[in-house]
């Protein structure tokens, strides 16, 4: 066999002073930008366990990405080819069909590809693995096991990537953004969606998407509903829906989607022995987004699960700063510092976890809070040691199934070297 | 499998022996009869084998420990330990020797445990020590509080159940028998020289015929005159957890069985995840294979107390399994010499365990009714079945394998490590998946934590290509 010359003309790397874990947004954006500080002397390495790097928005073929980090409005797929694009032309090796199995050491890799299976030994780690959504045993939905049944992740990658026809009548379960993001995939098959069931009061996502959901969509939201099981042998007939009051009835559909609650991807992190976080179930970071183990950084929706891709891909310009201190300076401080953040219910999680009040603030100024509950004109307030130390009224609803943003300013007054600050809504 | 003959009807096949069912057990016996002289047959109904009972059970390879002493069943689970304990060293079947701890949370519960040492002795399994409740905890530091004592079973042990099937299948047709699947047995007619089953596949003409059709075991012995026992559908629901979960249950945990029944484990599995179950349901339906809210808030309720922070972990699947429960609670193995027929029914969750020697319980069956069953000489190797479990070396790990072959570098299902080189090869392989679950079953792609959130597409693709969607580009 005749080996072209453009073949691999060097093995794949097995040091680099940067390993990002992960090429979707948020571990491209991080590594151009690494790139880019660190100068062209410094090898930074993206791995990436899929064919092509780009991460989710490579699957999700619709419009709305790019706005906060490159302040244009792409669709997915064109996304993550400019991300990728640009990691490359910053001098970033991005090493795709390469996934990371393990740790053999503190900031050393196991990595499986087609090219063998190597360590490779880094300067500094960032986990950058996102998110996925909890599939249906996940949720505890019994009943039989028919296919038919898929997450948005397979079914935008059936129809996206592998333009298959996925059905007829689809029911989605969950009100969030990205069940909305199901809906137009649906519709792109061909498939139309009867039903979406959400526990919650109201369809979770933005205003103008319900508007748009029930004008153009025409999709029945059933809200303070439940799924309480899925009925089909060999193929999905349909699911049975119960309602705030008890009563149930079945919806008959041949396809269910479920959507939305959110995991982030922590096996390695975990396996890593990085604390996680109990809320997001994500690592542990502070505003520079340092773990607790030194060295070893996290970035985007791993820690916020799950934000947009814009605002993941933010995370990696934040994380800049303390991973060019670390490698600056072989006794830094690389693991985190500041004070720990937690929240009170209805609030679920808030990243980063701990914030040094008279240090950088976290990425563009805010915190990043998930609620359980609809609250229309939320009140925020910040409580250290029995005291009020900061109070945010927001202009925007907190809404379950998306991130809420409070300024990182409600902490000026903490005092850094006080106990713990718990949020909760007042 | 039938091959239409040239004027367009199925070609009858004609056999010494045709083995109803091709689940674990029947699989075992149909190896051990193309063993002797003879033209062996696996009937099978559905599109592959091992894919009824034998799929989903607890998946352990059981000591005999607490069967009822004197019964076929225990002498054939303890004979059945050793034999596919040796079986599955030889092919590459998945077993972890983790051992077991029978837990006693209740006064009650801990004065019967002597009892059960003592009956474990009259099994011939004399390994079982009674521990203490601070023993107890330093083996599962994750128990919930409350445990009073314990017995020990070191030997007892978890296997992996797909490639059990899959092995003694694989050998058997080594070893000459044929698998006839999609071949469901409609009626069974008594022809001179021995039995004209009519099938949904085609007729198959046997001189014996075993019956191995677990849950439908019944059924079939109707369509041999016979109305002797009535097999009921027990069904077992379980959750399975996610495999960071698996450092919480180092071994089986076992709780002190009752009248009731076993009850519910915590076990861990050879795929690496923990396991919590099963229910135990009688039902009519033998089709019935979904799983129920009230059996999730039943497991949910028993393993909140005997493990709290399993639930803190996430759930990868649940399913459900039928056990072919039958009166009198032993193996009903018998012969009927008038219609050159043997029974193998009431095959419990024992059966997997026991499969071997229940083989070669039937092979002695049939030699007493006259069937020369002795061994050929000439046998071929057992085969190597690609190994799934957690414990032993997997290819996207083996670096001298990918380097020789890169397709085993490159994973295609990343909770489960499953590499493009793994699927190509199970479709290269003597009974190729037909579906997504003996896929599933082969490889283990698909039965990860995404369940198919990043690779359910490509999976679906790389089924209708059979392996060859995912090797495109595979060596780039």
């Amino acid at each position: 066999m005749t080996v072209p010359a453009t073949a691999h003309a060097t093995a794949p790397p097995t040091r680099a002073d940067v390993v990002v874990v992960g090429g979707g947004p948020s571990g491209l954006t991080a590594a151009a930008a690494l790139a880019e500080a660190l100068g062209p002397a410094a090898t930074v390495l993206v791995l990436d366990r899929e064919r092509e790097a780009g991460g989710i928005p490579r699957h999700s073929d619709h419009t709305g990405y790019g706005i906060r980090d490159l302040h244009r409005v792409l669709r997915g797929p064109a996304y993550a080819r400019v991300l990728v694009d640009r990691a490359r032309e910053a001098g970033v090796i991005v090493e795709t069909r390469a996934m990371v199995t393990g740790w053999a050491g503190d900031r050393a890799l196991e990595v499986t590809a087609p090219t063998g299976r190597r360590v490779v030994e880094a300067g500094a780690v960032v986990l950058a693995t996102g998110a996925r959504e909890r599939a249906r045993p996940a949720r505890h939905i019994p009943g039989d096991r028919p296919d038919g049944v898929l997450t948005t992740g397979q079914l935008q990658n059936l129809v996206h990537l592998h333009h298959r026809p996925v059905g007829e009548r689809a029911v989605v379960i969950g009100g969030e953004l990205v069940s909305w993001s199901a809906v137009l995939t649906l519709r792109e098959a061909g498939c139309r969606t009867v039903a979406m069931v959400t526990e919650h009061e109201r369809s979770e996502s933005y205003a103008a998407f319900r508007l748009l959901g029930r004008l153009a969509l025409r999709v029945p939201v059933l809200a303070r509903s439940r799924v309480v099981a899925i009925e089909g042998r060999g193929r999905v007939t349909g699911v049975v829906v119960e309602d705030g009051a008890g009563a149930r009835r079945t919806v008959p559909c041949d396809v269910v989607v479920t959507t939305g609650d959110w995991i982030p991807d922590h096996e390695l992190a975990r396996s890593g022995g990085l604390e996680l976080d109990r809320g997001t179930r994500g690592p542990l970071v502070d505003a520079g987004l340092r773990t607790t183990a030194p060295g070893v950084f996290a970035v985007g929706n791993l820690l916020h699960p799950v934000d947009t891709a814009d605002v993941a891909a933010i995370d990696g310009r934040q994380v800049v700063p303390a991973v060019v201190e670390w490698l600056g300076q072989d006794a830094g401080p690389g693991s985190l510092s500041g004070v720990r953040l937690r929240v009170e219910s209805p609030l679920r999680w808030v990243a980063p976890q701990v914030v040094d009040p008279a240090g950088p603030a976290p990425a563009r100024g805010r915190l990043l809070l998930w609620t359980d509950t609809w609250v229309e004109r939320p009140r925020v307030e910040a409580v250290q040691d029995g005291r009020v130390v900061g109070t945010r009224r927001l202009p925007w609803p907190a809404a379950p199934g998306r991130v809420f943003r409070v300024p990182s300013a409600i902490l000026d007054a903490a005092r850094p070297d006080g106990g713990d600050v718990t949020l909760r809504l007042a | 499998m039938t091959t239409p003959s040239p004027a367009g009807t199925p070609r009858r096949v004609d056999v010494d022996v045709a083995v109803i069912g091709g689940g674990v057990v029947g699989s075992a016996i149909a190896r051990r009869l193309a063993g002797a002289d003879l033209r062996v047959a696996i009937v099978e109904a559905r599109s592959d084998v091992g894919d009824g009972t034998s799929k989903a059970n607890t998946a352990i390879l059981h000591t005999g420990f607490d069967a009822s002493p004197g019964t076929v069943e225990s002498r054939l689970v303890a004979e059945g330990y050793h034999l596919l304990g040796d079986f599955a060293e030889e092919t590459g079947i998945p077993v972890e020797r983790t051992g077991a701890l029978l837990v006693a949370w209740s006064e009650e519960e801990l004065v019967a445990l002597p009892g059960l040492r003592e009956k474990a002795r009259r099994n011939g399994y004399d390994a079982c020590a009674i521990v203490s409740a601070a023993e107890v905890y330093d083996a599962v530091p994750s128990l919930g509080p409350g445990a009073l004592g314990g017995l020990t079973v070191p030997d007892e042990s978890i296997i992996c159940t797909w490639s059990t099937t899959i092995a003694l299948a694989t050998d058997a047709v080594a070893r000459g028998a044929e698998v006839l699947l999609e071949h469901r047995v409609t009626a069974a007619e008594p022809t001179p020289d021995g039995t004209l089953l009519r099938t949904t596949g085609g007729d198959v003409h046997a001189r014996w015929v075993v019956n191995a059709a677990g849950l439908h075991a019944d059924t079939i012995d109707g369509l041999f005159g016979h109305d002797r026992f009535t097999v009921t559908p027990r069904r077992g629901e379980l959750f399975v957890f996610d495999k960071l979960a698996r450092p919480l249950a180092p071994l089986i945990v076992l709780p002190v069985p009752s009248s009731r029944g076993k009850g519910v484990l915590v076990s861990p599995t050879v795929y690496g995840n923990v396991m919590l179950g099963p229910t135990a349901e009688d039902l009519d339906d033998k089709t019935a294979t979904g799983t129920s809210a009230a059996g999730f808030a039943f497991l949910r309720e028993k393993g909140e107390r005997i493990m709290p922070t399993l639930f803190d972990e996430e759930v990868t699947t649940t399913y459900a399994g039928l056990r072919a429960a039958v009166p009198g609670g032993d193996y009903l193995l018998e012969r009927d010499d008038e219609r050159r027929y043997v029974l193998v029914g009431g095959i419990r969750s024992t059966g997997l365990t026991a499969c071997i020697a229940i083989a070669e319980h039937v092979a002695g069956l049939l030699a007493a009714g006259g069937v020369d069953v002795g061994l050929r000489d000439d046998l071929p190797a057992p085969p190597r079945i690609p190994n799934i479990g957690e414990a032993g070396l997997r290819p996207y790990a083996d670096a001298e394998r990918i380097a020789t072959d890169p397709a085993y570098g490159h994973v295609v299902c990343f909770c489960e490590r499953v590499t493009a080189g793994e699927v190509r090869d199970a479709f290269d392989s003597t009974l190729p998946p037909r579906d997504m679950d003996g896929l599933r079953r082969r490889t283990r792609l698909m039965n990860g934590r995404c369940q198919g959130f990043f690779c359910g597409a490509d999976a679906q693709a790389a089924l209708e290509t059979r392996g060859a969607s995912l090797l495109a580009g595979a060596d780039r």
